[in-house]
Parts: structure tokens; C-alpha cells; sequence
């Protein structure tokens, strides 16, 4: 699939931290870390970031490049229950992949939305919902894996802004720090995404982080909490 | 800014985004409306009395924005204003103006699944966390919107003004009360909050008192009514 013209403004639109898709209310396993005194300065918040980008970061980029590139996004709903294995993060990810196509259904209207809202009422993993938006706005697989990656380490770093009053100009250099690794993520996703076709979902990127697993169970578990998680 | 006329709600949203209007039964679907307003000015016990109030006679939703998961909608279930499953919590990551306004998503999704478990409802109540004077709710989120205030918030407040104050379709000063205990001179309020608001509505409530929230019930009756009739 190519990118065509005034695509690479439509990315912007998508990856922007204000698309009205939810985002806004996780914290991506920040709040659970911050309690847990693993998380209290810019330096832990990039160490925090760097690690979910390279395993959460890095299997949200593949799929999205998958479903970007028009690979049956049912199959890759699966691949993705597959990868999540906290029952709390695979409810997190279809409530955001709900609240993802409703947005995406307003902004960039398809056939192939429709048909992925209408077999997934209840939500399909956001990761694979941001893929077809992204085809459905004119944007390749690179664009839905960069705006895959970029999300796993920007919401964690608002939402660390907003928990320990962190300096946000220190945040947003931690994300900027992190860019080069970002598109790196975005490479490795392609590559892996580009084999599906001949190998199936298996090829995609399976990494895992236990700890933020146990974070979201707990998390989860909490009678009062500032995010959703 | 645009607002409405309050007799009519021209349809702001195609199927696909949010809850189909007509029905397919060919009924209007629920009314939406918004109560928003400070930390402690009564919301919540606002939205319970007109639960009570109204749950003989409508199918009541409502859905509670906290700052803190569930506080209020926990406030709602304990005084068992209405079932369990007609009370669902929307949690907002610390910023409740931002569900109700910017992000409008999760709240929408919240009514259509109340509406899906145990409509079909005829009024849902959305109600924001507290927060600050500039908090309104998106007109594609609701109908309608309240802004409760309270005298013991200070006889400033209406003077003061700010989105919430000035445009919300009415605007409610609770606790009356409480009024000769902390100064607030009513009048002045009434005056100042005519100033703001010109011909839009504004009552004065004191839940404290049998029937107090009467004033605000009349308010959605009415808007109800005509929602109902421009079917």
C-alpha cells in the first residue's frame, strides 16, 4: 500500500494526544508503578518507557503494521489476545479499540471499519483498529507502526506529568530522547509485519513485559484509582 | 458560541458514532443531561434526588465521571437511588472536563451499554467529577446541561461567571440553606447570575428541605416533554 497525498498530515491527526479515542484516562501502567515506588523522576519514567516500548510498544507496532498493510484483522485480534496475556490489559485494549473506531469511523469513514466495528462490537484490540484506521486514512503500514510506537511511550509520559507533577518540558525531552529508538521499533515491526503474509500472525513481534502484567492485575484490583489503567 | 433553541435538538450524529435517533421501534432515544459543577456543591445529591424522585415513572440511567473511580457512583448505589446495574462509573484519568468535553468517547460508550443492559431508558443523567468553572459538557454528549453551584461556595461565583455559569441550560444554586450561616446574600447572586445569563434559567435549591429538588425536576420534565414531542 502507498501513502498518498496529504497522508503524512492525516499521521499527525492520528498519533495527535488529542484524537478523542480515550487515551486520555490510561496511564499505561504508570499509576501502578508510581505506587509501587518503581517510578519517581524523569530518569525512571525513561527507563519505564524504553522497557514497554520494546515489548508492549514494539507488538502494538506489529500488528497495526499488519492491519495496515490489509491483513484480516480478525486473525490479528486473535494474534493479540495471544500476545496479552493479563486479562486486565486485554480489557484495556478492546475498550480503547472501541473507543479508537468510533473516532476513526468520524474521522476517516470505511467499509473496512464498519466491518471490523460490526464483528467486533464490544471493541478489537486498539492496536489493530489503529491499523485500519490508518489504511482508512490514507496511511501505510511505516505510519501505523510509528503512531503504534509513539503511543506506547506518550501516554505513560503524560500520564506520569500528571501523577508525580513531573516538569512536563522534562517529559517531553524524555519522549524526544526516545524518538531514535522509537522509529527503530517502527523498523523492527515492519520487517516482522512483512512476513505474514507467507508465514501468518506467528511472525509477529511476541515480546512480553511481566511486570507490567502484574502491574495492571493489581492495578485493576484497586478500589480508587486516578486512571482507567 | 452556538446554542440551541431549547424547544428543539436537531440530530448531531450519524448511527455509526453513537446511539441511533429515532429508535428503530421509531421512539426518540434517551434524553441526555449533563450536571456539572465545583467539588461539593451537590451533584451527586442532586442526581439522587432526582433519581428518587423520577424512577417511578421514567427508566433512569446514570452515568458518574469521578476524579477517583466510582466515588459518587458508589455514593449512588450505597443510598440505593436506583438499581446497580442502571448506575455505570466512567473513569477519567484525572481530568473529568476532559471526558465530558473533549473526549466524549468512554462516556458514550458507558450509555450504550446502560441503554443496552436494561433500556430502553428515557433519561440519562451524566455526571461530571467536580471541577472547575470552565467545565461544560460537549453538545454531542448531551442534550442538556445543569450547573450546580452553592452558596457556600461563595455569592461571588455567579458574578464570576465562566462557560459553566453563563451558558449552561440551567444553571442551580444549592444549599440555600446554608445561606445566613456563610453571608451569601441571595439576591446578589440572582442578580449577578441574571447579568451572566441572561434569559436562561436559574433556581434555587435546598435538597436539605421536603421536595427540595422540586425545581430541577420541573426543569427535566419539561425538557423531556420536549424532547419527546420533536420526535
Amino acid at each position: 500500500m502507498t501513502t498518498t497525498a496529504g497522508a503524512s498530515a492525516a499521521l499527525l491527526v492520528l498519533a495527535d494526544g488529542r484524537f478523542p479515542a480515550g487515551g486520555h484516562a490510561h496511564s499505561g501502567g504508570v499509576e501502578a508503578a508510581v505506587r509501587a515506588g518503581r517510578l519517581d523522576d524523569a530518569a525512571a519514567l525513561e527507563r519505564f518507557c524504553r522497557g514497554r516500548l520494546h515489548t508492549c510498544g514494539l507488538v502494538a507496532a506489529g500488528l497495526a503494521a499488519a492491519a495496515a498493510t490489509g491483513h484480516d484483522p480478525l486473525a490479528l485480534d486473535e494474534a493479540a489476545d495471544a500476545r496479552t496475556p493479563s486479562p486486565a490489559l486485554r480489557a484495556t485494549a478492546r475498550k480503547l479499540g472501541r473507543q479508537m473506531m468510533r473516532a476513526a469511523r468520524a474521522a476517516w469513514p470505511s467499509a473496512a471499519l464498519d466491518d471490523l466495528a460490526a464483528a467486533r462490537p464490544r471493541g478489537a484490540h486498539q492496536p489493530v483498529v489503529l491499523g485500519v484506521a490508518a489504511a482508512s486514512a490514507g496511511l501505510g503500514p511505516p505510519d501505523a507502526a510509528r503512531a503504534a510506537a509513539h503511543e506506547s511511550v506518550s501516554g505513560p509520559a503524560t500520564a506520569a506529568v500528571r501523577l508525580l507533577g513531573l516538569d512536563p518540558f522534562e517529559a517531553t525531552a524524555v519522549l524526544a530522547r526516545l524518538a531514535p529508538e522509537v522509529d527503530a521499533v517502527t523498523a523492527h515491526a515492519l520487517r516482522r509485519a512483512e512476513r505474514v503474509a507467507a508465514e501468518g500472525t506467528d511472525a509477529l513481534p511476541a515480546a512480553s513485559a511481566p511486570l507490567l502484567d502484574i502491574l495492571a492485575e493489581h492495578h485493576a484490583a484497586w478500589p480508587v484509582r486516578l486512571f482507567a489503567s | 458560541m452556538h446554542l440551541d433553541h431549547p424547544e428543539t435538538y436537531p440530530q448531531r450524529h450519524a448511527p455509526a458514532l453513537s446511539a441511533p435517533d429515532p429508535r428503530p421501534d421509531g421512539r426518540r432515544r434517551a434524553l441526555r443531561v449533563g450536571f456539572g459543577g465545583p467539588v461539593g456543591s451537590g451533584k451527586t445529591a442532586t442526581v439522587a434526588a432526582l433519581c428518587r424522585l423520577l424512577r417511578d415513572e421514567l427508566s433512569i440511567g446514570v452515568v458518574t465521571n469521578d476524579i477517583y473511580t466510582r466515588e459518587d457512583a458508589e455514593f449512588l448505589l450505597r443510598h440505593a437511588v436506583l438499581p446497580p446495574e442502571r448506575i455505570s462509573a466512567v473513569e477519567t484519568g484525572a481530568c473529568p472536563h476532559t471526558a465530558i468535553r473533549d473526549d466524549i468517547s468512554a462516556n458514550l460508550e458507558a450509555i450504550e451499554d446502560l441503554e443496552e443492559a436494561v433500556g430502553p431508558l428515557d433519561l440519562v443523567l451524566v455526571e461530571s467529577g467536580g471541577d472547575n468553572l470552565t467545565a461544560t459538557f460537549s453538545r454531542g454528549l448531551v442534550d442538556a446541561q445543569a450547573f450546580v453551584i452553592d452558596v457556600a461556595g461563595g455569592d461571588k461565583i455567579p458574578r464570576k461567571g465562566g462557560p459553566g455559569v453563563s451558558t449552561a441550560d440551567l444553571l442551580v444554586v444549592n444549599k440555600t440553606d446554608l445561606a445566613p450561616l456563610v453571608g451569601a446574600d441571595l439576591e446578589v447572586m440572582a442578580r449577578d447570575a441574571k447579568a451572566q445569563r441572561g434569559d436562561l434559567p436559574v433556581v434555587f435549591t435546598s435538597l436539605a428541605q421536603a421536595d427540595g429538588i422540586a425545581p430541577v425536576a420541573t426543569w427535566v420534565r419539561t425538557r423531556l416533554a420536549a424532547w419527546t414531542a420533536a420526535a
